[in-house]
């Protein structure tokens, strides 16, 4: 770095240092208020201090939380899928132990997810059903209920709005909010986020060969 | 604004400032500016003295000017900041992939040249373990993340204390109420003191007249943000303030696809942006330099 520190400081501006201390401890508050914000289902957010209605926030679900897809889209857009229920019913018989096992329409299944069994997620007595570590069974569609279960840090921060991005509006006052699921970005089975190509780099010379400027 | 400082008295300042061929090169820009402008545009008064009428026949002449120069049928508003509003942005560097989703959304939203591929941000690709940003390479190509890095998006980081504003000799550029730096394309000379003034390497010099197809121009533009530049002016993020002032999110928020951005009002106590500056551990770059920052980063812990 070949640049002169600058250390000036206008009177006008109030260091942010400053303003840090202050958000730090109001930190308490700030969680207590803000532990309801999100359920897996789509649901307003409660009213904010001014009693100004909020927009929505929206949660999108995942067209595998509905069924198998078939790869075709109906006229609207939506993936066509066959939901679980077509072939499951409760039908007996303890979760295999491997995926390799697994036999239909899964073929091929691949699960690397930690040290988790099928039956760590999967109701043994009900295919088209998950299950807590308690025995509660879920409906798929509030798998995230059972990834928040392990991975709470991620659930919280999700809560929060810092893990798993947003689109919309930053001011609820103004305009509504949708949400990933998980599962969009982590798939159950396999859930490490996979490495991808880069979109094309700048074509400046800037940072390139040997940080030069332009 | 305090005492009004002309362009003309500018060049001049320019002129006894520099020698010899650095003047020749650096009033290179002013002089196609000059050529450029027709007479309306070179006597354009300073954006913070128009008065509303005045505002509005500037942006009325500019989406014309853009519909004889580009084809394209836009609409420029000039979003005022909110009350009550400082924006703040907060980057997860342990969920950032390196995608460089971000900076093609920037180039798209906001009208960037598409023959240098032209973006506000530039995602650094750093070694673990290191956080000198000037050691990061913005030029890599392979799948990402590679092993042993992790990447580090930087674009204008709004500072409390911006160098850049300061070197300016025509207050083309400053700070809004809201926190945001803006630059006024009709007012800036392009002599280029700020993008040399800022230790974030965030802003750019359009060296040319952008090229954007007339069908891929987004229509949806502000004075102070994403209307096209003209040549030889320096541009720079603006947190996509013709979006966020209007209660959206920034457009490379809502392109990253594994959410490692976080935005929002720093006076609001229950916006996501201050709960991450409450229970992450963030920091800012180049903290050393007293610029105070309002673009903040944390590592998951
Ligand atoms: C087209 C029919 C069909 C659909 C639709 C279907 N499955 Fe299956 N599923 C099967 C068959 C066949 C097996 C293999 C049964 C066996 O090997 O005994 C199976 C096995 C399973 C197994 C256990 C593995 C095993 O070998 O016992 C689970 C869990 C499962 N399915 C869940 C689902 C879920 C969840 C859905 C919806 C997302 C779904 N299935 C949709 C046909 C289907
Ligand atoms: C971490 C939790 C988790 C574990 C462990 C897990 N599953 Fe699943 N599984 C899910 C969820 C959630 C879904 C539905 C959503 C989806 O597939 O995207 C699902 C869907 C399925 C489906 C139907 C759709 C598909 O993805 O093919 C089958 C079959 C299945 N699981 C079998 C198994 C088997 C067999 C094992 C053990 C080898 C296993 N799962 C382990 C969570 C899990
Ligand atoms: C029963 C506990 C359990 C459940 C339920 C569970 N996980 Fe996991 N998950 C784990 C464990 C254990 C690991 C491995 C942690 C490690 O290696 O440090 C893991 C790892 C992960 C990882 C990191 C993978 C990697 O390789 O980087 C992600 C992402 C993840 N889980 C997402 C999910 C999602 C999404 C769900 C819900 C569909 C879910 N998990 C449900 C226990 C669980
Ligand atoms: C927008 C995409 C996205 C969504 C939605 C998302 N995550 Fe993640 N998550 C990521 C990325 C990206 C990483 C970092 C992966 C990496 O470094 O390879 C990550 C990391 C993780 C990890 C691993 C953390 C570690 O330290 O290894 C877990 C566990 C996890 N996420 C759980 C969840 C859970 C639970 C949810 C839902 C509440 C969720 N994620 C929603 C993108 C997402």
């Amino acid at each position: 770095m070949h640049r002169r520190a600058v250390h000036r400081r206008s009177a006008t501006y109030p260091p942010v240092q400053l303003t840090l201390v202050v958000l730090a401890a109001s930190a308490s508050a700030c969680q207590a208020a803000s532990a309801e914000y999100f359920a897996d289902t789509d649901q307003p957010r409660a009213d904010d201090a001014s009693g100004a209605a909020l927009h929505d926030t929206t949660i999108e679900l995942p067209a595998s939380l509905r069924g198998v897809p078939t790869g075709e889209r109906a006229p609207t857009g939506a993936p066509v899928v066959v939901a679980c229920g077509t072939c499951h019913n409760g039908e007996p018989g303890a979760l295999p132990a491997q995926a390799s096992e697994v036999a239909g329409p899964h073929t091929g299944l691949v699960v690397q997810h930690g040290g988790n069994t099928c039956g760590s997620c999967h109701d043994p007595n009900r295919r088209d059903r998950l299950r807590l570590a308690d025995g509660q069974q879920l409906e798929l569609t509030e798998a995230m209920q059972l990834c928040s279960q392990c991975h709470g840090t991620q659930r919280r921060d999700y809560d929060h709005g810092a893990h798993g991005g947003m689109a919309g509006h930053w001011d609820l006052a103004r305009g509504p909010r949708t949400r990933n699921h998980c599962i969009h970005c982590h798939d159950p089975h396999v859930p490490a986020y996979p490495r991808v190509l880069p979109a094309a780099p700048p074509r400046d010379r800037f940072f390139g060969a040997g940080a030069g400027h332009e | 604004m305090g005492s009004r400082v002309t362009r003309r008295r500018a060049l001049r300042v320019l002129g006894a400032s520099l020698g010899g061929s650095a003047f020749a090169y650096a009033v290179a820009p002013v002089a196609a500016f000059v050529q450029a402008t027709n007479k309306e545009e070179f006597l354009q008064q300073h954006y913070r003295e128009l008065t509303e009428a005045g505002l509005a026949d500037v942006l009325r002449r500019l989406e014309a000017e853009t519909a004889r120069d580009y084809g394209a049928d836009v609409s420029i508003r000039d979003p005022r900041p909110l009350p009550d509003v400082q924006f703040g942005y907060a980057l997860n560097l342990s969920v950032c992939i390196g995608c460089r989703k971000c900076a093609e959304a920037c180039h798209h939203e906001n009208n960037h040249d598409r023959r240098t591929n032209n973006s506000y941000i530039r995602v650094l690709e750093m070694t673990q373990g290191t956080m000198d940003m000037e050691q990061g390479r913005a030029d890599y190509d392979h799948a990402v993340p590679a092993p042993g890095k992790y990447y580090m998006p930087v674009q204008c980081q709004q500072c409390e204390n911006p160098p850049c504003v300061d070197v300016c000799p025509v207050q083309a550029t400053w700070k809004e109420d809201d926190g945001v730096v803006v630059v006024d394309y009709n007012w800036c000379i392009g002599c280029r003191y700020c993008e040399a003034a800022c230790p974030y390497h965030a802003r750019r010099f359009n060296w040319h007249k952008p090229e954007i197809p007339a069908d891929e121009i987004n229509p949806d533009q502000a004075y102070l943000s994403n209307r096209v530049r003209p040549q030889g002016v320096v541009e720079k993020c603006h947190f996509c303030l013709h979006r966020t002032r209007e209660g959206r999110l920034p457009a490379c928020l809502e392109a990253c696809p594994t959410g490692a951005r976080v935005f929002g009002n720093l006076l609001d106590p229950e916006s996501e942006i201050r709960w991450v500056l409450a229970n992450k551990r963030v920091f800012v770059l180049k903290e050393e330099l007293g610029t105070n920052p309002r673009f903040f980063y944390f590592f998951d812990t």
